[in-house]
C-alpha cells in the first residue's frame, strides 16, 4: 500500500509546516522596483561579506511593500518596505493599528526621472509647461479652458520638431507617475495659469494632472523595459525612465533637457535638474535583534562603502544624498519616526 | 446516366470531389506549415538569444596574493572574515594593470578605474572565497580565472559594438580595444559557463555572474511536493469517484466541479494560497512548500481528470473477472484494474507536473518572485527557506535594466525548455512501452 505512505509523509511535511514558520534567519524586503536593484547591489554585498544570509529583497511597489510591512510583526512580515516616496501618514497610522509601532526612515539617496526618446530621433529640450500643454485633459488657450487636441510637439512650442506627440507614462501604481505629476505637470500647471482657472472653475486644482485619454498619452503599468520595447517599437514615442535605467541604455536612448538642463547624477545632487525624488526604506525596529542581522545591513547599506559617490549604487544611478553622514548617525541611534 | 463513363476518365463529379480533397489537403498542409514556422521563429530566436550564456567571458590573470592588502591583521579565519571584496577588488585591479603591462599589451589612454572596468563585480567576491577556503595560498602566485565585465563579454558574443560603445555609458571604444588586444594575447577568451546552471541570481551590477542554481532547486522541491501530494491524493480521489462512489446529483456535482477547476485560471490559486497558506497558516513566503501546494491545487484537477479516464479504459471483463474468482472489490481495483491503468495515470501526472513546472501567474502572488542568492537547504527544511523558480526568475530577468540579462534569460528559457521536453518524452515514453489496448 505505497500510496497510503507516499500520503502519510505528505501529511507529515504539512504538520512541520506549522511548527517552522517561527523561525527566520534572513532579512526580507519588499517594495518599489526603483530601489529593488540597489537593494539587491546591497544585499549580494552584505552576503558576500558578512557571516548572515543574504536577504531576500522582493518587488510589488511602494504601497504594496509597505502594505506587507504595515501587516504586524513576526516572522511572516517583511522586516524592511522599500519606498520611493515618503510613507504617508495614513500608512504609518495602519502600521500603529497593526502593532508596527516604531518605524525607522532611512534615505538612501536621490533618483532622477528623465525624458528619452530613440537613440536616432530629434533632440528635444522640454520645459514642464510643455508637457502640461501636451499631455494635460484641458489647457489654457487664450485664457480659457479648453480640451487639449494638439497633435504635433510644434503645436505645443515653436522650438519643439514637427513630431506627433506620444508619451509612454508610468502606470498609477508607480512611485515615479507621482514625482512626474507633482514635478512636472503639476509645475507646468501652475506656470501656464491653469491652476487658478481650474481652481476657478472646479474648486481645486486635481483637473491639473488629468491626462489625455485620446491615446496620445499611454500608461505603462509594467517596467521600464516595457516602456523601453514601446520607444523602440514607435519611434514617435517618449518615454519617462529612472535615471538608472538610462545609464544603462545609453546607446538606444537619447536623453531630454529640461528647462535646459541635462539629467546627470551631478546636476541632480545639486538640484539644478528639477525632477528628481528621495528614495528611502523603513525598517522595522521591533525586528532588530530579533531577525539577525538586520542592524549590521541598514548599517552598511548607508555606509559610504555603499551608497557613498564612489561606491556601487551610485556607480547604478543612484544620486548619493550629501546628508549621508547625518542617515548614517541616525541609524547607529536607532532613530524612529515621530507621528 | 446517357453516357457510359469509363473508370479510367474521371467523371466531371469525381473531378470536383478530387479538387476539393486536393483543397483541404493544401489547408491542412498550410495550417502545419504556419504552426512550424511560428515554432522555428520562436526557437531560433531563444536560441539565438540565449545560447550565448552558456559561455562566459574569462580573464585569465598571473597574480600575487599580496598579503598587505588582503591580510593586513594576519592570517588567522577572523582576522581574514573582516576583509571585505573591497579590499580584493583594490587588489585585482592592481594585479590586472600589472598583469597587463608584465605581458607587454598597451594600455595607453585608458585610466586605472577604466582598467578595472573590464573586471566583473563577482570577481572580488569569487576571490575571496577561495582565499577564505584556502588561506595558505595568501602571498603565493596564482592563476586567476576573473569573470570580465557583462559589456566586455557581450562584446565577445557580438552583443555590444564598438559603435553601441561610443554611446554606451558603461563602456568605452578604448576599453574595447584593450579588450581586442586581450583577446589575441590569449588572456581573455570565451569559456564554457557552467555555473550559468549552478550559479544563484545576481544583482544588477554583474548580469556576468547570474546563474539558476537557486531557481533550479526551487522548482525542483516544488514539484516533488506537487508528486507526493497531488498523485496520492488525485489517484485516491479518482478511485474513488470511478470505482466506488454511488452515481448521484452529488456525484455529478463534484464531477462537474473538478472539470471546472480543471480551467480555472492559474492566478486564481496564487490568490487562494496567499489567503490560506501564508496568511491563515502561516507558511513563509517565498518557500517551495507554499509554491508547491498552490501548484498541487492548481494539478489535481489535471490528475483526477486524466485518472479517472485511464480507469474508464480498463475493460470492465477484466473487474469482471476478478470479482467473478472470489476477489473482493478492492481487490480486483488494486490488483488488477489499477496496474492496467498505470501508464495513462503515469502520463496524465507527468503532464501536469510540466503544466506545473512551466507555471508563473500564482508564484507571483506568493513571494517567489524575490532576489534569493542563498541556496535553500536539504529537504524536508529546506521546503522552508527562500527559493525562485524556473519560469519566475525568466520573469525576474526581462525586467532588469541591463540588455545583459535579457541573454541570461533566453537561457534560462532554453533550460526549461530542456526540462519540459525531457519530461514529455518520458510521458511518450510510458505511454508507448506499457499502455495496453483493447
Amino acid at each position: 500500500m505505497s500510496f497510503l505512505k507516499i500520503s502519510v509523509s505528505a501529511l507529515a511535511i504539512s504538520t512541520v509546516a506549522a511548527s517552522a514558520a517561527f523561525a527566520r534567519d534572513n532579512i526580507q524586503a519588499a517594495g518599489s522596483s526603483t530601489v529593488l536593484p540597489y537593494a539587491t547591489i546591497v544585499a549580494e554585498a552584505f552576503g558576500e561579506n558578512f557571516d548572515f544570509a543574504t536577504p531576500v529583497v522582493e518587488s510589488g511597489g511602494t504601497g504594496g511593500g509597505i502594505k506587507r510591512f504595515c501587516e504586524g510583526t513576526g516572522p511572516t512580515t517583511a522586516d524592511i518596505a522599500n519606498a520611493s516616496r515618503p510613507i504617508r501618514d495614513k500608512e504609518l497610522a495602519d502600521c500603529a493599528a497593526n502593532g508596527v509601532t516604531d518605524v525607522m526612515e532611512v534615505r538612501i539617496g536621490y533618483d532622477g526621472i528623465v525624458f528619452a526618446s530613440d537613440i536616432n530621433g530629434a533632440e528635444f529640450a522640454f520645459t514642464p509647461s510643455q508637457w502640461f500643454n501636451a499631455l494635460a485633459a484641458e489647457v489654457v488657450v487664450d485664457g480659457k479652458l479648453v480640451p487639449n487636441t494638439r497633435k504635433s510637439w510644434k503645436e505645443v512650442d515653436a522650438s519643439l520638431p514637427d513630431q506627433p506627440i506620444l508619451a509612454f507614462v508610468p502606470g498609477t501604481k508607480h512611485g515615479t507617475r507621482e514625482v512626474f505629476e507633482e514635478k512636472v505637470l503639476h509645475a507646468g500647471c501652475k506656470a501656464t495659469g491653469a491652476e487658478d482657472l481650474f481652481k476657478a472653475a472646479k474648486g481645486d486644482a486635481k483637473a491639473c494632472t488629468l491626462l489625455r485619454t485620446d491615446g496620445v498619452s499611454v500608461d505603462i503599468d509594467g517596467d521600464y523595459t516595457e516602456t523601453l520595447a514601446r520607444v523602440a517599437a514607435n519611434k514617435n514615442g517618449i518615454g519617462i525612465f529612472g535615471l538608472s535605467f538610462y545609464e544603462n541604455n545609453t546607446d538606444k536612448l537619447r536623453v531630454a533637457t529640461i528647462d535646459g538642463v541635462m539629467p546627470s547624477t551631478e546636476t541632480i545632487a545639486t538640484g539644478t535638474y528639477p525632477v528628481s525624488r528621495p528614495l528611502y526604506f523603513y525598517v522595522k525596529k521591533a525586528h532588530i535583534g530579533v531577525i539577525p542581522g538586520l542592524q549590521e545591513f541598514v548599517e552598511f547599506f548607508v555606509s559610504d562603502d555603499m551608497a557613498g559617490p564612489e561606491g556601487p549604487l551610485a556607480q547604478y544611478g543612484l544620486v548619493s544624498d550629501p546628508e549621508l553622514a547625518a542617515t548614517q548617525a541616525a541609524v547607529a541611534a536607532q532613530d524612529v519616526l515621530k507621528k | 446516366m446517357s453516357t457510359p463513363s469509363s473508370l479510367y476518365v474521371a467523371d466531371p463529379r469525381s473531378k470536383a470531389r478530387r479538387r476539393s480533397e486536393s483543397r483541404f489537403r493544401l489547408m491542412g498542409l498550410g495550417a502545419v506549415g504556419l504552426a512550424v514556422a511560428a515554432l522555428v521563429f520562436l526557437l531560433s530566436s531563444v536560441l539565438g538569444n540565449g545560447l550565448g550564456a552558456f559561455r562566459q567571458g574569462v580573464i585569465t590573470l598571473d597574480m600575487t596574493l599580496d598579503a598587505a592588502i588582503i591580510a593586513p591583521k594576519g592570517t588567522d579565519p577572523e582576522a581574514l572574515q573582516k576583509v571585505t571584496t573591497i579590499a580584493y577588488k583594490r587588489l585585482l585591479d592592481r594585479e590586472l594593470a600589472q598583469d597587463l603591462a608584465a605581458k607587454g599589451l598597451s594600455t595607453e589612454g585608458l585610466s586605472d578605474k577604466a582598467i578595472a572596468g573590464l573586471l566583473s563585480q563577482e570577481a572580488p567576491a569569487v576571490l575571496r572565497r577561495m582565499v577564505l577556503a584556502d588561506p595558505a595560498l595568501i602571498g603565493q602566485p596564482i592563476r586567476f580565472e576573473a569573470l570580465a565585465n557583462g559589456r566586455v563579454d557581450g562584446f565577445l558574443k557580438g552583443r555590444v559594438t564598438m559603435e553601441s560603445a561610443k554611446l554606451d555609458s558603461n563602456i568605452s571604444p578604448e576599453q574595447l580595444t584593450l579588450a581586442t588586444v586581450m583577446r589575441d594575447a590569449g588572456m581573455l577568451n570565451l569559456s564554457f559557463n557552467p555555473s550559468f546552471l549552478t550559479a544563484p541570481d545576481a544583482s544588477e551590477l554583474r548580469p556576468e555572474a547570474a546563474g539558476l542554481g537557486v531557481a533550479i532547486l526551487g522548482s525542483a522541491y516544488m514539484m516533488l511536493i506537487v508528486l507526493c501530494i497531488s498523485v496520492p491524493l488525485g489517484v485516491a480521489a479518482s478511485i474513488y469517484l470511478e470505482e466506488f462512489a454511488p452515481q448521484n446529483r452529488l456525484t455529478d456535482l463534484i464531477e462537474v466541479n473538478i472539470s471546472n477547476l480543471a480551467a480555472v485560471p492559474s492566478i486564481v490559486f496564487g490568490i487562494l494560497g496567499l489567503a490560506i497558506f501564508i496568511n491563515f497558516a502561516g507558511l513563509p513566503q517565498s518557500a517551495p512548500i507554499v509554491g508547491g501546494l498552490v501548484l498541487t491545487l492548481m494539478t489535481l484537477p489535471t490528475i483526477i481528470i486524466s485518472t479517472r479516464a485511464a480507469l474508464k479504459a480498463v475493460p470492465p471483463s477484466i473487474r469482471d473477472a476478478a470479482l467473478g474468482v472470489g476477489a473482493s472489490k478492492m481487490q480486483a481495483i488494486f490488483h488488477h484494474v489499477l496496474p492496467l491503468a498505470m501508464p495513462g495515470i503515469l502520463t496524465g501526472t507527468i503532464i501536469g507536473l510540466a503544466q506545473a513546472l512551466g507555471e508563473t501567474a500564482p508564484l507571483l502572488l506568493i513571494g517567489m518572485v524575490a532576489f534569493v542568492r542563498d541556496y535553500p537547504a536539504a529537504p524536508p527544511e529546506g521546503f522552508f527557506d527562500p527559493a525562485s523558480a524556473l519560469p519566475v526568475q525568466v520573469y525576474n530577468w526581462t525586467t532588469r535594466a541591463d540588455p545583459a540579462f535579457m541573454e541570461r534569460a533566453s537561457g534560462a528559457i532554453i533550460v526549461l525548455l530542456l526540462f519540459l521536453i525531457v519530461m514529455n518524452a518520458i510521458a511518450i515514453l510510458l505511454r508507448r512501452r506499457f499502455e495496453r489496448r483493447w
